[in-house]
């Protein structure tokens, strides 16, 4: 699968948090052809299932992790036009409105840069190794992965057959 | 054939360690043989690893199916499936 070669991709795992208009300063940098940019953040919760979270611990896979964000967003690049895309991951321990994950797209066009935004967001839970630990009163537990979360990410092979298989007029 | 393990998340705390070197005996190609053979130390390596638990393996750091082949100096992980984002 070849990207295009436009699309700057970075990625970072890292403990330490990351600022929103930093990263977004820097993906734009000198890019006039961005139209738009879409910015996905996510936030660790005080709440799953019953038990209050005190903490959230990431554990991930180094080496794997950092190439499996890339192949993500190389895979977005492949399916819509994207001047580029920066994903920061957090690991480690992290607390309730933390900061954990940040996804940004950044397109000639809104619909690109939404659309692969979630796109990245729904690969990166099924494909990505990180792993979270909740910590609760009642000590840690390992979170267990979602079924709707692998149905997310398997319905885009759906959306991109339907709309760029193997009908040309579509 | 030597190998390289590596056990992640719930895994590699029901395992007791975080991974480990193996020489694969002879007639072992596959990862479903691996796992079999790791199963097959019965306690907590055989529950973990029974059929219907749900774990995925990554074959030189790319999630592999059942059925690809090992090779000598392989990096082979298992674990739970993801959680991230």
């Amino acid at each position: 699968m070849s990207k295009l070669p436009s699309t700057r991709i970075s990625v970072a795992v890292q403990a330490a948090d990351f600022d929103l208009g930093a990263e977004h300063a820097a993906l734009c940098d000198g890019d006039r052809g961005i139209g738009a940019v879409v910015a996905f953040v996510g936030c660790v919760r005080d709440l799953n299932l019953a038990a209050d979270v005190v903490a959230l611990e990431l554990e991930h896979y180094p080496g794997m992790t950092e190439t499996a964000l890339i192949r993500i967003a190389e895979e977005a690049a492949v399916r819509w036009p994207l001047n580029g895309v920066r994903i920061v991951h957090r690991v480690g321990r992290l607390h309730p409105g933390e900061q954990i994950v940040l996804v940004l797209t950044a397109s000639a066009h809104r619909h690109a840069a939404y659309e692969a935004n979630t796109f990245v967001m729904d690969y990166l839970k099924t494909r990505a190794p990180f792993w979270k630990k909740e910590w609760t009163p009642d000590g840690p537990r390992w979170v267990d992965a979602r079924a709707s979360d692998v149905g997310a990410a398997a319905r885009w092979h759906q959306v991109v057959s339907q709309r760029y298989g193997n009908d040309e007029h579509d | 054939m030597n190998i390289q393990l590596r056990y992640f998340a719930r895994l590699r705390e029901s395992f007791g360690l975080d991974g480990e070197a193996m020489e694969v005996p002879a007639g072992i190609v596959t990862v479903a043989g691996l796992l079999a053979h790791l199963a097959a130390r019965g306690g907590v390596w055989a529950e973990e690893l029974a059929n219907g638990r749900v774990f995925r393996v990554a074959l030189d750091q790319e999630l592999v199916d059942f059925s690809a082949q090992l090779h000598e100096g392989a990096e082979v992980a298992i674990f739970p499936p993801v959680t991230g984002g």
